[in-house]
């Protein structure tokens, strides 16, 4: 039965239509794999039984020959997913003990399309943190760790880990400033960012509105593309979300990507990138070479601003964000003899330390006399980092890098704790695409020397999607390497 | 044209002030949900979980609020911004539960506009407005409840409003006040805003400052919040400018501050030092793409605009003859100047204001009625004037008939035709009357030929009565004059 876990969403499909093995079996085995990798901390909120009930209603449907794209196909759902009657969090106190009464447009779409979902996963606080360490829940850890416990990266730790670990077949996840892309690296899955209002923001508790974006985090490419499509799409309720027709991304797979060409940006031979992953950098090019794609030389220029204009911008949104957790309507109250002491009180001990940093910095970038300074400039910053990948896609199709610089760092590691930036470095290749609003894929290349996976991102123009996965694809049949444990 | 004039020890000062007013918009949903915009309902019964602020929601916004601010703005004639932001305007508060209002700050829907008021004098004068930005409102703090609680009513929360903020173009109280009740009889005409001041869904924000008469610029202002009456924002003017006046001849200085006009003493005082303002930290929405408006939406909104009460007016005196002061009567509301048009049309207009302006308003109010509930339809009034154009009726006769028309709703044809109230213009008639009421005074006969001439009015009179007020009156005085003098 735990063979079950190892199945690709594509092909744990198939075996449902041959009636191989039942939807109930299938979610059952998950259901064994939560329980025997509990330890990872991967999932905050449990929902075997209602999981169950729902295998066995896609099992009838199965058997008619009817049911949905996904139908019975176990997932987890970041706990940043608004899911009606079952507990959401965001991991923060401040939102212990919530349940929200709506569903979000892209759990509702999942749901639509028969998937089953196991619970609710493991995050950074409000999606803010690189490790998950920043959760309420405590940190979710590396299913590759081996004698000290490892990150399992963030803000989407849980989703990573828990695909990594077979507890799920594919898990929701969102990306603010690399939230899928990175985790995936850790972890050694795959999971796709798509551009800037593909899926809606409804019902995704935000951190920030002009960044946020849900995506799927999974066991491979192909089950990526599954999972998108039926993710995305215009939502009235979101009116950031793209009037786009969403197309059928699996069938752009294992196409030919002759004549394609693929970006290197120089400046992101960044000083301190760990040399085996510029070494699997050049492999991943090569393939891709070897495949008739064209390797050229692109610049963004402006790449060493991305970090502190993602650090001004994102937290100035979030400090406005997350003012409605103030304990009045839902959620932790504690009580105070003034209304601002209420509120003093209640997020004091709702928020944790990094949420409350980025809060003081967000109000600090928007306050009277600092304004044009930090957040004017950084908008500026950000046009200009939008152009330049607008200038590079002038001269390439793809955009090729790595997805972090370094492979999963151990969970409490002192440096990263002592100095906030250091954490934030992480990010350094992944926050850019997040400002420009494009669609970023991380894959797993291989392992380094300790036996920890790495990931590649490639980058594609806004909406072009399928042109990612094509690429991604066939990276992922010649990289001949398979992260999930 | 002049404004007010505060004459002080050390020479006379002009009064400077401008206002923000926030005009609720009618639309039946919120400005950024589908929830209710129904007043009256029960506390918290009209919130969506958008207005709540609940996690992960986002707004959306309601087009016919867009629509309304623009027909605003044309009605202001106003600058239309065919790109115009939302922005965050972040504070803390029980009563706004997103912890920011929605609210527009660099790039506001409408642009730089004027309206003209009517002073009393007869003069008129150009008040300028800044500009007009759409936002959504907070919901209601309830403090008299309980002494140590304060409840929440959300149903306010997100409904729509206008700002619209005036150049510091008003020199005296009178001026406001002729402003104020201008806009709320434009935004009425457009049916963009109700327009009640006391239920809130127009409120007015005050700023004053004064300056010596020939000083240039302007010294520092304090804003005065939520006035919610024509007659209290003219008082807070005057006893602000007043106040400023003498702070400054005692050597003393205005500090900038917010404070609060108190209707009861008929002053103001501070709510809060300038030290302990709020920042706003204002920066663009980015739940919402901004704000573009082409060239087809405006000419649609163009397309159904209403004839506004200037228009309405220049109108009426041009065309029906009305004088300037009658036609902006009946052109304050939007009901009234529809209602007389109905009346006038095809009959004497000049009479038929006149009547409305008199016998008619007076019976609106004695009934205490609204004028859609009148029982004389607009038709009716016309008729009756026609009935004493045409001398069928006279005039005193015309006023019974308007009595009865006013309980019974009838046609003045019928109630004159049913009650034999046609006015007796046969000759011959008129003098029998004459002849039989000469023949029964012959003692006032006498007197009058004698030279007592004062006693024609009471010939008149007696023989209205025996006509039973039906002679035409014209004809009676001229064959009693005939009579009493030829013989």
């Amino acid at each position: 039965m735990t063979e079950l876990t190892k199945l690709t969403i594509a092909e744990a499909r198939e075996g449902l239509k041959n009636k191989e093995f039942t939807a109930s079996e299938l979610t059952e085995a998950y259901i064994a794999k939560m329980n025997e990798c509990r330890k990872l901390n991967a999932f905050v909120c449990e929902t075997p039984e209602k999981a169950l009930e729902r295998a066995a209603v896609s099992q009838e449907k199965i058997a008619r020959g009817e049911g949905g794209d996904l139908e019975g196909i176990p997932l987890g759902i970041k706990d940043l997913f608004c899911t009606a009657g079952i507990a959401t969090t965001a991991c923060s106190n401040i939102l212990k003990g919530f349940v929200p009464p709506y569903e979000s447009t892209v759990t509702s779409k999942l749901l639509a399309a028969g998937a089953n979902f196991l619970g609710k996963l493991n995050l950074d606080e409000f999606a803010m943190g690189g490790s998950n360490e920043t959760s309420a829940f405590g940190p979710v850890v590396n299913p590759w760790s081996k004698d000290i416990p490892l990150v399992a990266g963030g803000s989407s730790g849980g989703s990573a880990a828990a695909v990594a670990a077979g507890m799920c077949a594919g898990a929701t996840g969102t990306d603010t400033g690399g939230s899928i892309r990175q985790p995936s690296a850790y972890c050694g899955v795959t999971g796709i960012k798509p551009t800037y209002g593909r899926c809606s923001r409804y019902g995704i508790i935000a951190f920030a509105s002009s960044l946020d974006q849900a995506g799927p985090i999974a066991k491979d490419v192909r089950d990526c593309a599954i999972m998108l499509k039926n993710m995305a799409g215009y939502d009235a309720k979101d009116a950031t979300s793209a009037i786009a027709e969403v197309p059928d991304f699996e069938k752009v797979l294992g196409a030919d990507i002759k004549g394609m060409r693929i970006g290197i940006p120089q400046e992101y031979r960044v000083e301190g990138l760990d040399k085996e992953v510029a070494a699997y950098w050049d492999k991943a090019a090569e393939i891709l070479k070897s495949r008739g794609a064209e390797i050229v030389d692109i610049s963004l220029p402006h790449t060493k601003y991305a970090l502190a204009t993602y650090y001004i911008i994102a937290p100035a949104e979030a400090s406005s964000n997350l003012a409605r957790y103030d304990g009045l309507r839902y959620g932790n109250r504690v009580e105070g003899t003034h209304l601002d002491d209420m509120y003093i009180n209640s997020r004091t001990a709702g928020f944790g330390r990094e949420v409350k940093r980025r809060i003081m910095i967000g109000t600090y970038v928007l306050s009277a006399g600092y304004y044009d300074a930090y957040y004017l400039k950084a908008q500026k910053v950000r046009r200009l980092i939008r152009d330049d990948f607008v200038k590079a896609f002038e001269k390439c199709d793809l955009i090729l890098t790595p997805t972090a610089p370094t492979a999963a760092f151990p969970i409490g590691d002192k440096s990263m704790q002592e100095n906030p930036i250091t954490m934030w470095l992480n990010d350094i290749f992944t926050v850019s695409v997040s400002l420009a609003g494009l669609p970023g894929l991380s894959l797993p290349i291989g392992l380094n020397a300790n036996g920890l996976p790495l990931g590649m991102q490639l980058i594609g123009r806004a909406f072009d999607e399928e042109n990612v996965f094509k690429a991604a694809f066939a990276l992922e049949k010649d990289a001949a390497f398979r992260g999930v444990k | 044209m002049t404004g007010m004039i505060i004459k002080g020890k050390s020479g006379d000062w002009e009064v400077i002030c401008g206002l923000e007013i926030h005009c609720q918009i009618i639309s039946k949903s919120k400005m950024f949900s589908g929830a209710s915009t129904h007043y009256g309902s029960d506390a918290n019964e009209n919130v969506s979980f958008v207005d709540a602020g609940m996690p992960g929601m986002l707004p959306t916004l309601n087009e016919q609020c867009v629509r309304q601010a623009v027909k605003t703005g044309l009605g202001l004639n106003a600058q239309i911004n065919k790109y115009s932001e939302f922005a965050r305007k972040n504070y803390f508060y029980a009563d706004l539960p997103q912890g920011y209002q929605i609210s527009q700050f660099k790039y506001p829907i409408v642009g730089e506009g004027y309206v003209e008021i009517d002073l009393e004098d007869g003069s008129s004068k150009k008040i300028g407005i800044e500009r007009l930005h759409i936002e959504q409102d907070a919901g209601k703090s309830i403090h008299d409840i309980s002494p140590t609680k304060t409840f929440i009513d959300l149903n306010r929360a997100g409904v729509g409003l206008m700002e619209i903020v005036t150049k510091p173009d008003f020199r005296s109280p009178e001026e406001a006040g002729a402003f104020l009740r201008k806009l709320r009889s434009i935004v009425r005409y457009l049916g963009t805003c109700d327009g009640n001041m006391d239920e809130g869904s127009m409120r007015c924000d005050v700023n004053v400052s004064v300056r010596k008469v020939g000083e240039e610029g302007y010294r520092t202002r304090n804003e005065m919040k939520n006035v919610n009456s024509v007659k209290f924002v003219m008082q807070a003017i005057e006893y602000e400018a007043r106040r400023h006046v003498e702070t400054y001849e005692n050597g003393g200085m205005i500090e900038q501050e917010t404070r609060l006009f108190d209707p009861l003493k008929g002053e103001t005082r501070v709510m809060r030092k300038k030290e302990f303002a709020h920042d706003y930290r204002y920066f663009p929405e980015p739940d919402l793409l901004p704000l573009v408006l082409d060239d087809a939406f405006i000419e649609e909104v163009k397309s159904e605009m209403v004839e506004l009460p200037d228009a309405k007016r220049r109108r009426f005196v041009a065309e029906l003859g009305l004088t300037p002061y009658d036609a902006s009567v009946l052109c304050e509301a939007r009901e009234t100047a529809e209602w007389f048009e109905k009346a006038a049309k095809g009959h004497d207009a000049k009479k038929v204001a006149n009547w409305m302006m008199g016998d008619f308003f007076a019976m609106l109010n004695e009934k205490k009625i609204s004028i859609e509930e009148s029982p004389i339809t607009p038709e009716n009034l016309g008729k009756l004037v026609d009935l004493i154009t045409s001398n069928v009726i006279n005039g005193k006769t015309a006023k019974d008939v308007f009595a009865i028309m006013a309980e019974s709703g009838e046609s003045p044809d019928k109630i004159v035709e049913e009650r034999g109230l046609k006015q007796v213009t046969d000759s011959g008639e008129i003098e029998k009357i004459i002849d039989a009421v000469i023949a029964a005074n012959p003692d006032n006969v006498a007197a009058y030929r004698a030279g007592k001439v004062a006693l024609a009015g009471w010939f008149v009179g007696q023989v209205m009565k025996e006509s039973k007020g039906k002679a035409n009156p014209g004809m009676v005085n001229q064959l009693l004059k005939t009579k009493l003098d030829g013989k």
